[in-house]
């Protein structure tokens, strides 16, 4: 296979990867979002405690985090097909993607948001703030560098699910990695695309970190900087389907 | 300006049940400072964050302004607008500061004006003044990071003043500093409470935050108050466990017959220079073994322990000449009774 060959299928591959992750990304950080302030919301002791509501919803995270992938994409297959019309192709995929991303993202927002200092919403429940107030002005903006953190890891676990979106017609560089690397023996035609996804991930995390770290900066030296390094520490999902191309 | 009635709270975990607060009736005048001191685990913070409701008492009423909060509590754990708006009248400040690290000085004392709705100039305008007035002026764009404990805790109050309020908390607000910088924050809110008529309520477990801010003191043990009342009050309470810790006196005899006396100054009476005029007068050497005296709006406030020679029998006219004066003596090591008439000679 010539590079004039390879070159359409890989920056075909390119795009559909790039906006499945995207959209699925926008998707679920959009609703992981308030799930995960939820979570905390809702827990023991929080803003709005409500015990029966804490339980379901964190059942329905776990359920969905345990969910294999490649499971819940055939499960979500009638969903999907309501949703999008079909149940083929790389507008298919972003449903299964998005709802495989939403329980990710939410834990990881809860952990963050579990990390503020109980004091501040104190200090703002004395002032007279209410419980919107409290997650606008305090939760969101002090765990916001942990949250870039949280998205970054989404982002780089979503790239390694969308391998898997060739099952359904979605296309990608996983994809391509398989049907012509795998089966048909192009074998340098694979080693490019894990190159790429290589690059890609390298450069959102390096993306991700700049931000959060910035973010930090302007915190000066006790800022809470080892809790990002522990984060990324905990990040298996991420790394390990990374690698699934 | 705050009162509490029978204010008492009862934590329930799995079962187990914590009194921290039984009963406590407290008292803040407008315009004074009033600290409340205890160990850890007395129950007076507890206290604090039940008088802005941030901790629902079990039973009892908490008033501050002429508004009883726990009228307006609700029954839910939810703060309702009425008792948001009456929160946001009481200024409070924390032993840790409790800054957003995410927004700048000028940021953060401008929140409590952005909860309450104020204009994006005002906000400004306001928040200038009131850094200006703890001092920070020039750290309007530092992070809090940026800052050390105590300009930290000078934002803090700058914040707990952006309402406007009429009564400020202080949650061992000092605790977390150095001696200098403890004196330093004392020094300012003395300053506030001064200049802006502001009502302080603050606890502490340091007796010199009391002795060195406070024109009334309670001392706490086990969720009650066991003592209260101005400092002047306390020192003319026989056997004030707090007049005592706030003005210490050590010394022992330095022979077996000699007499010490504790002399405590407290009141309007206590303006003379009784010791000189006690060793002119009777023509006896004065010892001071031990002495821990303020002088408050140019009144004597404090103890001393002082000795004179020979036994109890040879010192009554002496001890006789200093209770004429309006102080109260305390015979140290004595095993007969005080007499009563003390108290009424300090009157």
């Amino acid at each position: 296979m010539t590079w004039s060959e390879m070159q359409p299928l890989l920056s075909q591959a390119c795009s559909e990867t790039f906006s499945m992750v995207l959209w699925s990304t926008l998707i679920a950080v959009a609703a992981g979002l308030p799930l995960g302030i939820l979570l905390v919301l809702t827990d023991r002791g929080g803003l709005l405690q409500n015990l029966v509501a804490n339980k379901v919803t964190g059942q329905i995270v776990n359920v969905g985090r345990s969910m294999p992938f490649i499971i819940l994409m055939v499960a979500l297959m009638s969903f999907t097909r309501w949703v999008t019309g079909t149940t083929i192709g790389t507008t298919a995929a972003i449903v299964p993607l998005a709802i495989g991303g939403i329980p990710f993202f939410a834990r990881l927002v809860e952990t963050a948001v579990r990390e503020v200092d109980g004091g501040l919403v104190e200090a703002v429940q004395a002032m007279g703030g209410n419980t919107w107030t409290i997650v606008r002005k305090v939760l969101v903006p002090e765990a916001l560098p942990s949250l870039i953190a949280s998205t970054t890891t989404t982002v780089i676990a979503l790239i390694g699910y969308s391998a898997m979106a060739g099952t359904v017609g979605g296309g990608g560089l996983g994809d391509l990695a398989v049907r012509y690397g795998y089966q048909r023996f192009e074998t340098q035609l694979m080693w490019i695309t894990v190159l790429i996804l290589a690059v890609a991930i390298s450069l959102i995390q390096f993306a991700g970190d700049l931000a959060a770290r910035s973010l930090h900066a302007r915190g000066g030296r006790s800022g809470p900087a080892p809790r990002l390094r522990l984060l990324k520490a905990g990040e298996p999902a991420g790394a390990g389907t990374g690698k699934v191309a | 300006m705050i009162t509490t009635t029978g204010l008492t709270k009862v934590y329930r975990s799995r079962g187990r049940e914590v009194t921290a607060l039984d009963g406590v009736d407290l008292h803040v005048r407008e315009g004074e400072v009033y600290g409340v001191i205890g160990q850890s685990g007395a129950g007076k913070s507890s206290l604090i964050r039940c008088v802005n409701l941030l901790e629902r008492p079990t039973a009892g009423t908490v008033t501050v302004a002429g508004q009883d909060l726990t009228a307006l509590a609700g029954r839910g754990p939810r703060a309702g607008r009425e008792l948001r708006r009456a929160r946001s009248r009481i200024g409070m400040v924390f032993q840790h500061f409790n800054l957003l690290s995410s927004r700048t000085v000028q940021d953060n004392v401008e929140l409590p004006l952005e909860i309450l709705g104020t204009s994006g100039r005002e906000r400004s305008r306001k928040a200038l003044e009131l850094l200006d007035l703890v001092g920070l002026a020039d750290k309007a764009r530092a992070y809090p990071a940026q800052l050390s404990g105590g300009q930290k805790q000078r934002v803090g109050i700058a914040r707990a003043l952006a309402g406007d309020p009429k009564v400020l908390l202080s949650d061992e607000a000092t605790s977390a500093l150095d001696p200098e910088t403890t004196r330093s924050i004392l020094q300012l809110l003395r300053d506030l409470n001064r200049q802006l008529g502001l009502t302080v309520l603050l606890i502490t477990h340091e007796m010199d935050v009391v002795k060195s801010v406070c024109d009334s003191a309670a001392l706490m043990e086990r969720g009650r108050i066991v003592e209260h009342g101005t400092v002047s009050e306390l020192l003319a309470t026989p056997g004030s466990a707090l007049a005592t810790a706030l003005f210490p006196v050590g010394g022992e005899a330095t022979g077996a017959d000699r007499t010490v006396l504790d002399v405590t100054f407290h009141g309007e009476a206590a303006t003379q220079p009784v010791i000189s005029q006690l060793s002119r007068t009777y023509n006896i050497d004065i010892s001071i073994l031990g002495a821990a005296i303020d002088t408050v709006g140019g009144l004597q406030i404090g103890r001393m322990r002082i000795e004179l020679p020979g036994r109890y029998e040879d010192n009554v006219v002496p001890v006789g000449f200093l209770r004429e004066q309006g102080l109260r003596i305390d015979v140290v090591g004595a095993r007969h009774q005080e007499p009563v008439l003390v108290e009424e000679g300090a009157k």
